[in-house]
């Protein structure tokens, strides 16, 4: 019976031991020129003057509707998505700007889709929880806690079934955990062998809920890959080194053996679960944000890492910020002085029939109150 | 021509769109080495193998998802629920996700994927297994239904559906698979929002989708041969698209609009129909229109109210005598 029992893999059990692994060293790491290393970290930093930015124009009124801010979670997304290759895909729940500029979108079209204009990533039919870039592998931006996890199964079974060596990172948070889609999935992943990573980010509370209160199980989330026979690891989400050296064994794994794996990112939101979220402050205390922000803030540990290793210093770190802030503020710009969509496009994106000219053999009505021309 | 029954056309047209694209996968419960629950999959698994024809758990929010993931990557999954009553395990797979992703992304994803099954009350199982979803679906923009009525009908819509590029709802009917009607042998297709005349008439429309159809049919002919009423029958075949048109110019030549479907009445789809009847033909309608749909509750399991809680030919005599 044990025999069968997955366990931690091996960058795991390395840390177990009483000499921290250093994971800045390992080869997918190791393998970073300095210039790799510099747009990961000014990645980083974009993500974040980008959320900083969003956060603004919603005081101002803006933009509206949820925005889940993902400050304080950025090596999460920045690690894992810059090891995607050509047959990997991503996809996500609604907490996905990180992911997607991870993944290489603008932020001009993620500040224009926040705004609801015509120019944004989706056209303004998406919002803030619905980003998408298939062209860059990126499946959404997804509302419904874990209703994104069988569409990632579908993704790695799309890779698998057209034998590419490839893989899903299917993210959620820790919220996630307690879906029944989620388990679901986690057994369909391991009884067909998919190539899917499935990777919490557990920044600790499920909205307003914290772990404690929300999972019967002990031990670490993961560990749940157990009961589905899944090989699982746990990271240390603000190390980014480590976020990229986990991840890519298990992306690994998943080209080269079509395995599933569940990783357990630990890692830290600063922000409330939504900006409309009045009680951040109150489900956790000032102290723990606080000691967060000043110990454990992955940019800034990226960035000492960094400069130690000699491939930064001051005046580069200085004018990534300021360079970073400006596109911040362009892309406020761009989105503000953007058009909203036109009114006879609410009913175009619905059916790829429609907007691909009827089908000649298509006939009958198929939308039942249209805006006025 | 030859006859054949409607589970045979069904597996025709699955076998035929299996050959002609390597992209089509079947995948349910028990549709591989059970052969089917109700046999509409028999031999596909030996004839096209364990990568194109998949048994799933009973997971059917994992395994809807699934396809729909693989739908935007360009494979075409045709997924059985064994009841369509299943399908609202997989509720928000289906409207969150399905109906949604195109419209979300701004039209950069299309989910080619086609949902199957039977969707019928009226064979002794009780609520819980004889849902008629056609109007929760239909009501949702993004996705398509169809409801086949014949053998003829099923193939040629099946085949359309797979090859569409929107998600489309099949909805099958299990008193339906063992009856036969005529069907080529040559490859058809129907198109999908094309209603059907199934029987010309002057005296008034019967409007019905489905196995209400076959009741319909039956009804207008004890119409003919006992009270010299002469019916006409269309068949909606697809319910989303709407061939409006097709019903309305019906009614406009009859001046009579009876609705029939095994659907419940509240928010059904017989009252988008009286919709456009009223809005479209109201100057031509000579009494009010009237409908026969299922009795307002839960599907009954004792057998001979259920026949009754559903349309029957002599429930849709005694509505259309009553119109005067």
């Amino acid at each position: 019976m044990s025999t069968q029992r997955k366990k931690k893999t091996d960058s795991t059990a390395e840390k177990d031991n009483a000499s921290p692994v250093n994971y800045a060293q390992a080869d997918i790491n190791r393998n970073l020129s300095k210039d790799d290393k510099i747009k990961l970290y000014t990645d980083m930093v974009r993500v974040r003057r980008f959320e900083e930015r969003t956060l603004r124009a919603y005081q101002q009124g803006k933009i509206g509707g949820f925005l889940h801010l993902y400050i304080g979670q950025e090596a999460v997304a920045l690690g894992t998505c810059s090891l995607v290759g050509k047959h990997d895909h991503v996809i996500t729940a609604y907490r996905d700007h990180g992911h997607a500029l991870a993944l290489g979108m603008t932020m001009n079209e993620c500040m224009a889709e926040l705004y609801g204009k015509a120019t944004g990533c989706s056209k303004g039919k998406g919002g803030s929880m619905h980003f998408f870039a298939p062209d860059k592998n990126f499946w959404g931006g997804h509302g419904i806690v874990g209703g994104q996890t069988p569409l990632g199964l579908g993704l790695a079974y799309g890779v698998k079934f057209q034998e590419l060596k490839g893989s899903c990172l299917c993210f959620m948070g820790d919220g996630a955990i307690n879906q029944g889609a989620v388990h679901e999935s986690f057994n369909m992943a391991s009884l067909w062998q998919l190539p899917v990573i499935y990777i919490i980010e557990n920044n600790g509370y499920s909205m307003g809920t914290s772990l404690e209160r929300s999972s019967a199980h002990p031990g670490k989330l993961a560990e749940r890959a157990e009961g589905y026979g899944m090989d699982w690891d746990y990271i240390e989400g603000n190390d980014i080194y480590q976020v990229r050296a986990k991840t890519h064994i298990a992306m690994e794994r998943a080209r080269n053996e079509s395995k599933p794996t569940l990783l357990e990112i630990a890692t830290y939101r600063y922000r409330g679960h939504s900006v409309a979220d009045a009680n951040a402050e109150k489900y956790r205390t000032k102290e723990e944000i606080e000691d967060y922000k000043k110990n454990k803030d992955p940019i800034s540990r990226f960035q000492k890492q960094l400069m130690e290793e000699g491939v930064l210093d001051d005046s580069r770190t200085k004018e990534i910020e300021k360079l970073a802030k400006a596109e911040a503020d362009e892309s406020d710009r761009f989105a503000n002085e953007s058009p909203f969509p036109p009114m006879s496009s609410i009913i175009e994106d619905v059916y790829w029939s429609e907007d691909n000219g009827r089908q000649n053999d298509q006939q009958g009505r198929i939308f039942f109150e249209v805006p006025n021309s | 021509m030859r006859k054949i029954t409607y589970r045979q056309a069904i597996k025709e047209a699955l076998i035929e769109e299996l050959r002609r694209d390597p992209n089509v996968v079947i995948m349910g419960e028990e549709v591989a080495q059970y052969n089917g629950a109700y046999k509409v999959t028999e031999g596909l698994l030996e004839q096209f193998g364990a990568k194109r024809i998949v048994d799933t758990p009973i997971s059917e929010t994992a395994f809807s998802g699934l396809a729909i993931g693989a739908s935007m990557l360009g494979i075409r999954p045709v997924i059985e629920f064994m009841f369509f009553s299943f399908c609202y395990v997989s509720f928000d797979q289906v409207i969150n996700n399905a109906a949604n992703i195109r419209y979300m992304s701004g039209g950069l994803i299309n989910c080619p994927v086609v949902f199957r099954g039977p969707a019928n009350g009226g064979t002794n199982v009780g609520a819980t297994h004889s849902h008629t979803p056609e109007n929760f679906i239909a009501n949702t923009p993004g996705l398509k239904v169809v409801c086949p009525s014949t053998a003829y009908d099923a193939k040629g819509l099946m085949k359309s559906a797979i090859r569409d590029n929107d998600p489309v709802f099949v909805m099958e009917n299990t008193i339906l698979y063992g009856q036969e009607w005529e069907v080529p042998d040559e490859e058809y297709l129907i198109p999908i929002g094309k209603a059907d005349i199934k029987r010309t008439g002057t005296d008034l429309s019967i409007i019905a989708h489905g196995r209400a159809v076959i009741t319909a049919l039956a009804a207008a002919q004890e119409l003919a041969d006992k009270h010299g009423i002469n019916a006409e029958v269309v068949d909606l075949r697809s319910i989303r698209p709407l061939d409006v048109d097709t019903f309305v110019n019906s009614v406009k030549k009859t001046g009579r609009a009876l609705l029939v479907d095994e659907n419940k009445p509240f928010c059904g789809v017989g009252a988008q129909i009286a919709f456009h009847i009223q809005a479209e033909a109201f100057d031509f309608l000579d009494a009010p229109i009237a409908r026969v749909s299922a009795i307002d509750s839960p599907a009954i399991y004792s057998k001979p109210l259920e026949d009754e809680q559903l349309p029957n030919p002599r429930r849709v005599v005694e509505a259309a005598l009553k119109m005067g």
